[in-house]
């Protein structure tokens, strides 16, 4: 941890917004929220694959878990109707927990494993739940203008 | 910072010599604006943004003012004899009911129905780049479909101008309230709002319950004028039996006044039957019509296209999203856990985002750039990598009360970015024109970080220009995606 907080402090005084890369959405599967795990060309140079399947594939489970349909959700269901769904001004409903769920564990990953390599995760619920952002940032010394090495990212299916 | 490739201007000079925008700034950074304040979408705000509506509210007081102006006539007129000859019981279904009726309306109207935000320009720039590189060099408009599969079947996404996005399957954008929202049914004017993803179970609860009561109010309606006019009948009978009791002038006065007051109350009693008569019919037909959208797993939308029908062929065009059981179909749909509400109405405006009109247009871009890149340097990439890692902190800046009234919409975890505003170079003319001055870094929210620096870089800058190009030449088709206005 001690050596993930001085990258990120080399990075504050270095740092400069190059890009942005944009997961797009993967509908194969219906309209459950699910990200394309397709490595886009632009972070090749800048994180391992793997690393970035994994944290892709573990938002998509939560998502899954977030969506799922089962004797949790029926329960929650039927007791919001029975008390004329007044029941959501009190309860924080599982969507939303499973959501701050997500939004630690994308805090973790950028400390942990995105920020020492200059990107940073948007959470998608910030992005409409359409997109996962990740900006990536470069060190002032280094490049200029790099404006978006080759176009396309995390492409679409077609 | 000294090694600041862009700085061009010394930043100490820049960030004093406006001095009426620095007053403004300083009066502006006194109210920080709500995301509310400066939806783009065609919707009305209340109570801070907890509860929204339609611009074109339609008929909703008339929907509300007739269900309680009847069950007023109800509990006035006829309770009060039916709890005489039948049971208590009768008036208190009928609260029960009516209370349903009016929370799942008010439900349906003032929730979120499932609105998309709109695209950020870096988000719309990122698209289109898509779109052109897989093209022709030379240059032509963004296309306006997308095929993806879903669940092994082809389905279109179109691409929507309003919002600069592909449309997620099953959205639709309505044109009444200028928004794209998901699962998309319809707009419904009885009711106020669209009903879409996120208000549909409280619609079909507006609907099958206010089946119940109006049928239910009809019934006892029934039964009232029938018990009524045997009542009358049989005081007729017993005075026209017993004529020795009273002349015939007094009994045939006392009939009439028994008449009257029958009638008195039946005044009231008509109109609550014609109410409920020509009601019976709509509501119980919507009823059972949005039954078997649910039962089928579709939308209204969808079946008024004949998206999924199945005079194609049924093996082609099933309905992807079906769960091929009825029950299924039925519980996801109705009993299904509750999405978020992705526009964050109770956030604030990143102030890093809002440059004023006025002086990006006097301010040269390489000395914007060189002003923004200033900060960038000194302050806020510092701040933006620090409040990443203290992201959490951010919630402490929401107003209480957010996390408990998701169902109305608040997005508990996060800020949508504003994605509307536009940067420098003004990608949009028809987003909202009011822009809050900049604040040199003094508030934040998590996606300024991400934004602000963006709107200065120059490789961004670079991909702006296309789209007011593309604005240019695209040609709409569908009427409700008319959001653009060609440059001349």
């Amino acid at each position: 941890m001690a050596t993930e907080f001085h990258n990120l402090q080399e990075l504050r005084h270095s740092a400069s917004l190059a890009n942005k890369v944009f997961i797009q959405r993967d509908y194969s599967e219906g309209t459950t929220c699910k990200f394309q795990t397709k490595f886009p060309s632009e972070l090749e140079s800048r994180i391992e694959r793997t690393l970035f399947e994994d944290t892709v594939k573990t938002l998509n489970n939560y998502y899954a878990e977030a969506e799922k349909i089962g004797g949790q959700s029926y329960l929650e269901g039927c007791l919001a109707c029975a008390t004329a769904y007044l029941i959501f001004l009190c309860m924080e409903t599982r969507y939303e927990k499973v959501l701050k769920k997500i939004g630690k564990y994308i805090q973790e990953q950028n400390e942990k494993i995105y920020a020492p390599r200059g990107l940073l995760i948007t959470d998608p619920i910030e992005r409409g739940m359409r997109v996962i952002e990740i900006s990536i940032y470069e060190d002032r010394g280094s490049s200029g203008s790099s404006s978006g090495s080759s176009s396309v990212s995390g492409s679409t299916a077609r | 910072m000294k090694n600041c490739e862009y700085q061009q201007i010394d930043p100490r000079t820049l960030v004093v010599s406006p001095s009426s925008a620095q007053k403004h700034t300083e009066k502006e950074a006194e109210r920080p604006r709500r995301k509310w304040e400066v939806f783009p979408g065609k919707n009305r705000f209340f109570c801070g943004g907890r509860i929204m509506l339609a611009r074109q509210s339609g008929v909703l007081p008339l929907t509300l003012g007739l269900i309680v102006f009847t069950c007023g006539l109800f509990f006035g007129f006829d309770c009060s004899f039916l709890v005489e000859h039948l049971t208590v019981f009768i008036p208190m279904i009928a609260a029960v009911l009516f209370l349903f009726v009016v929370i799942s309306l008010l439900w349906t109207s003032f929730t979120d129905p499932g609105i998309l935000p709109r695209a950020t320009p870096d988000e719309a720039a990122d698209i289109e780049k898509q779109i052109n590189t897989s093209g022709s060099s030379t240059y032509r408009p963004p296309p306006r479909t997308k095929e993806i599969l879903i669940n092994q079947q082809v389905v279109k996404l179109k691409y929507c101008f309003t919002c600069k996005m592909f449309r997620p399957p099953r959205t639709s954008h309505c044109s009444l309230c200028d928004n794209c929202v998901e699962r998309f049914d319809h707009h419904c004017p009885w009711v106020g709002n669209c009903v879409g993803k996120r208000n549909y179970r409280f619609f079909y609860s507006f609907i099958i319950s206010l089946s119940f009561l109006t049928s239910f109010i009809f019934g006892c309606v029934i039964t009232h004028i029938t018990l009524r006019s045997q009542i009358c009948k049989s005081l007729v009978q017993a005075i026209q039996e017993s004529p020795a009791r009273y002349p015939l002038y007094i009994s045939h006065f006392i009939i009439l006044i028994e008449m009257l007051s029958c009638l008195d109350t039946s005044l009231c009693t008509v109109v609550e039957l014609v109410v409920c008569f020509f009601s019976i019919w709509s509501i119980l037909g919507l009823s059972g019509f949005h039954t078997y959208l649910v039962a089928s797993n579709l939308t209204t939308n969808e079946d008024i296209k004949g998206s999924w029908s199945s005079k194609r062929g049924a093996d082609e065009s099933g309905n992807p999203y079906s769960h091929s059981n009825i029950i299924t179909n039925c519980c996801a749909t109705l009993c299904g856990p509750m999405p978020p509400s992705l526009i964050d109405r109770r956030g604030f405006v990143p102030p890093d985002e809002a440059i004023p009109a006025a002086s990006a247009s006097e301010i040269e871009l390489p000395l914007f750039t060189a002003k923004n890149d200033a900060h960038m340097c000194t302050q806020s990439t510092k701040d933006m990598l620090e409040r990443m890692v203290h992201s959490s902190d951010f919630h402490g800046l929401c107003p209480p009360g957010t996390s408990k009234t998701a169902p109305l919409g608040l997005g508990v975890t996060s800020t949508p970015a504003r994605s509307t505003q536009p940067s420098p170079s003004a990608l949009c003319s028809q987003q909202h024109v009011h822009q809050p001055v900049a604040l040199p870094c003094t508030t934040y929210s998590r996606s300024s970080k991400r934004d602000s620096p963006l709107s200065i870089n120059p490789a961004f800058r670079l991909a702006s220009p296309s789209p007011s190009l593309s604005r240019v030449s695209l040609i709409l088709d569908d009427s409700p995606d008319t959001g653009f206005v060609p440059i001349p």
